[in-house]
């Protein structure tokens, strides 16, 4: 319970965890994350660098169709631009890790903005083909620029190393992952404290009022462009390099879609939303295909269809979810803080 | 006193339908300025002109003594045209204070990558942004108390009035207001029309202002011009407007015979 937290200053009003109880929790969290991978076994350390890796590309999509209202198809094209990129780099070229991991990320930057040129002229589903066109053409230059990407085959890569540290197993990627979570997630939080992240809001909230306030609009959706596949790319390199190996298939269009339903899961327009959106997407279908499995045990006759019966169940969740709770996720932890606020009273 | 902006022989068309035709007038520093007309006189679709939001057919619009006719919006935002709107255009998902802030855009320089990173300059630059907003606006239109809430719970005045704090945030020269009092009542427009005043005397804020309220036309503003059908009917002090024959039949329509 906590009631009555008296602000006296600005920075305090505006600070992002504002109360000492959000900080403490924080704390919390922080040191069960790094506590986790002494206590986890491989595959759940293992899923746990998925979700991370998962969550930075999902802050990035959100950042632009959650926060900036531009619907993109082309998410996955991004990571994939990422991804080989940081794969070339590092078998061509034998640049070392750590300058890979920000080329990645500035090559799909590059690449969206490209993409995010002719949002000026198209809004809502016109954009969304425009970046389902984008998604094709990477997808068909991925397999088909063999002598760059290596086809259908892909490139295999050596673990990464970082300062002579050889990141070789997942318990070591791990705090690699997390560090990039946390920088991203707070770099995303950073942005929507300063005019650019309001600029964003505002042109998807009413984009000819923002025009008329001071808002140029090419400049603010390249921005949003740039910052998600940014993010894309970072999310796209470190996957990779914990793959070990990049094909195209990694990046087809329903990846793209996946994300798209993370962000609407977990809730548009919120960080913390695509935290949860991309989590959930990522443990859910493993959880449900474990107990599956377990059913599978008990009545193998059943086997036949408990297994397609999988993709049924994810997406009735997700369709439950959003009929409930259409604002997603973080609506839903938004009302269980506010009912532990006053707990254990009602009012 | 000195011309702060001017529309000279102004014209405007949708295809074919004429929505102003070649109109001219001046606006002097520091007066509120009126324009009234029937529906469908071409009110917004001026003010639209002067934002840049519309581009006139012909004619040119000046701003302090320069041509602006072929500027961008959100350039002549930052030389100091603000805007408030007739069908209320906040900014639903972000907070009062947020919106407010949203107004000052121009005057920040917060870049993309000190966005990202936040501490130090973008930082002080919010910090300062946010005493100015408290001191200047937030305290000056008395909506201390409503400043976290989301704009969209608000009620329908409380809103019109956050967007005048968007439009103060702008810190304009020029003020354009888009039916600033449409839908309130007595005393909500009464409260606007105490603020409009005070923008006008203490702030020294030049201001535009479409409106159908007859009434606080007259109390409030110096000169007034009357649109008809994308013509200009007449201009002049709101006593001789109110006389003019012109005006009354446009509003009243004329007897058979």
């Amino acid at each position: 319970m906590r009631i009555g937290h008296f602000k006296e200053t600005y920075v305090s009003d505006q600070a992002v965890f504002a109360t000492a109880t959000s900080r403490f929790w924080l704390g919390i969290l922080f040191a069960l994350l790094l506590l986790f991978p002494f206590v986890a076994g491989d595959y759940l350390l293992f899923m746990a660098n998925l979700a991370g890796i998962t969550i930075i590309g999902a802050v990035g999509l959100n950042i632009l169709t959650g926060f900036a209202g531009q619907i993109s198809l082309g998410h996955a094209a991004f990571i994939g631009v990422g991804g080989y990129t940081a794969a070339i780099l590092a078998t061509r070229f034998n640049l070392p890790f750590l300058i890979c991991l920000p080329l990645s990320g500035l090559m799909a930057a590059f690449f969206g903005i490209i993409v995010g040129g002719p949002s000026l002229r198209l809004k809502g589903l016109y954009l969304c083909i425009a970046t389902l066109a984008a998604q094709l053409i990477l997808e068909f230059v991925f397999v088909h620029w063999e002598s760059v990407t290596g086809g259908i085959r892909g490139i295999n890569l050596s673990p990464p190393e970082i300062c002579g540290y050889v990141l070789d197993n997942d318990f070591k990627y791990y705090f690699l992952t997390l560090a990039m979570v946390i920088l991203c997630v707070t770099a995303a939080r950073n942005l929507f404290r300063t005019r650019v992240g309001r600029a964003f809001i505002a042109i998807r909230d009413r984009d000819i009022s923002a025009e008329l306030m001071g808002i140029n609009l090419l400049r603010y959706k390249l921005y949003a462009f740039a910052v998600s596949s940014f993010m894309a790319g970072l999310s796209g390199c470190l996957w990779v390099n914990f793959l070990k190996t990049v094909t195209p298939e990694h990046f087809p269009l329903m990846e793209s879609v996946r994300y798209l339903a993370m962000i609407i899961v977990g809730g548009m327009g919120s960080i913390l939303g695509s935290i949860f959106g991309a989590i959930f997407m990522t443990i859910v279908p493993e959880a449900i295909s474990t107990v599956l499995g377990l059913l599978v045990n008990t009545f193998p006759t059943a086997m036949s269809f408990l297994f397609p019966l999988q993709q049924v169940i994810f997406g009735l969740l997700i369709v439950i979810f959003l009929v409930f709770e259409p604002h997603g996720l973080a609506e839903i932890w938004r009302r269980i803080k506010n009912y532990f606020h006053l707990w254990p009273f009602e009012h | 006193m000195p011309k702060i902006l001017s529309i000279d022989g102004v014209s405007l068309a949708f295809g074919g339908l004429e929505v102003l035709s070649d109109i001219s007038f001046d606006v002097n520093e520091g007066e509120i300025f009126a324009i009234i007309g029937p529906n469908g006189a071409g009110k917004t679709s001026t003010l639209n002109i002067i934002n840049g939001f519309y581009r006139p057919k012909k004619g040119k619009v000046f701003f302090q003594g320069t041509d602006i006719t072929h500027l961008q919006a959100d350039k002549r935002a930052a030389l100091g045209l603000g805007r408030t709107f007739q069908n209320i255009a906040l900014y639903h998902g972000m907070s009062v204070l947020d919106n407010i802030k949203l107004g000052a855009h121009s005057h920040l320089k917060t870049g993309l990558i000190s966005g990202l990173w936040y501490w130090g300059a973008a930082h002080k630059e919010e910090m300062a942004l946010r005493k100015e907003i408290e001191k200047d606006i937030i305290d000056f239109l008395e909506i201390e108390s409503i400043r976290n809430q989301s704009v969209s719970t608000l009620a329908y005045g409380l809103q019109k009035r956050v967007e005048l704090a968007r439009a103060l945030a702008m810190r304009p020269k020029v003020l354009l207001m888009d039916e600033p009092v449409a839908g309130m009542n007595a005393e909500e427009t009464e409260d606007m029309a105490r603020f409009i005043l005070d923008i006008k005397e203490e702030r020294n804020i030049t201001i535009v202002l479409i409106e159908h309220d007859m009434k606080m036309i007259m109390d409030i503003s110096d000169r007034v011009l009357v649109l008809n059908f994308g013509y200009k009917l007449t201009q002049g002090s709101p006593r001789e407007v109110q006389k003019h024959p012109d005006v009354i039949k446009a509003y009243l329509g004329q007897k058979k015979g």
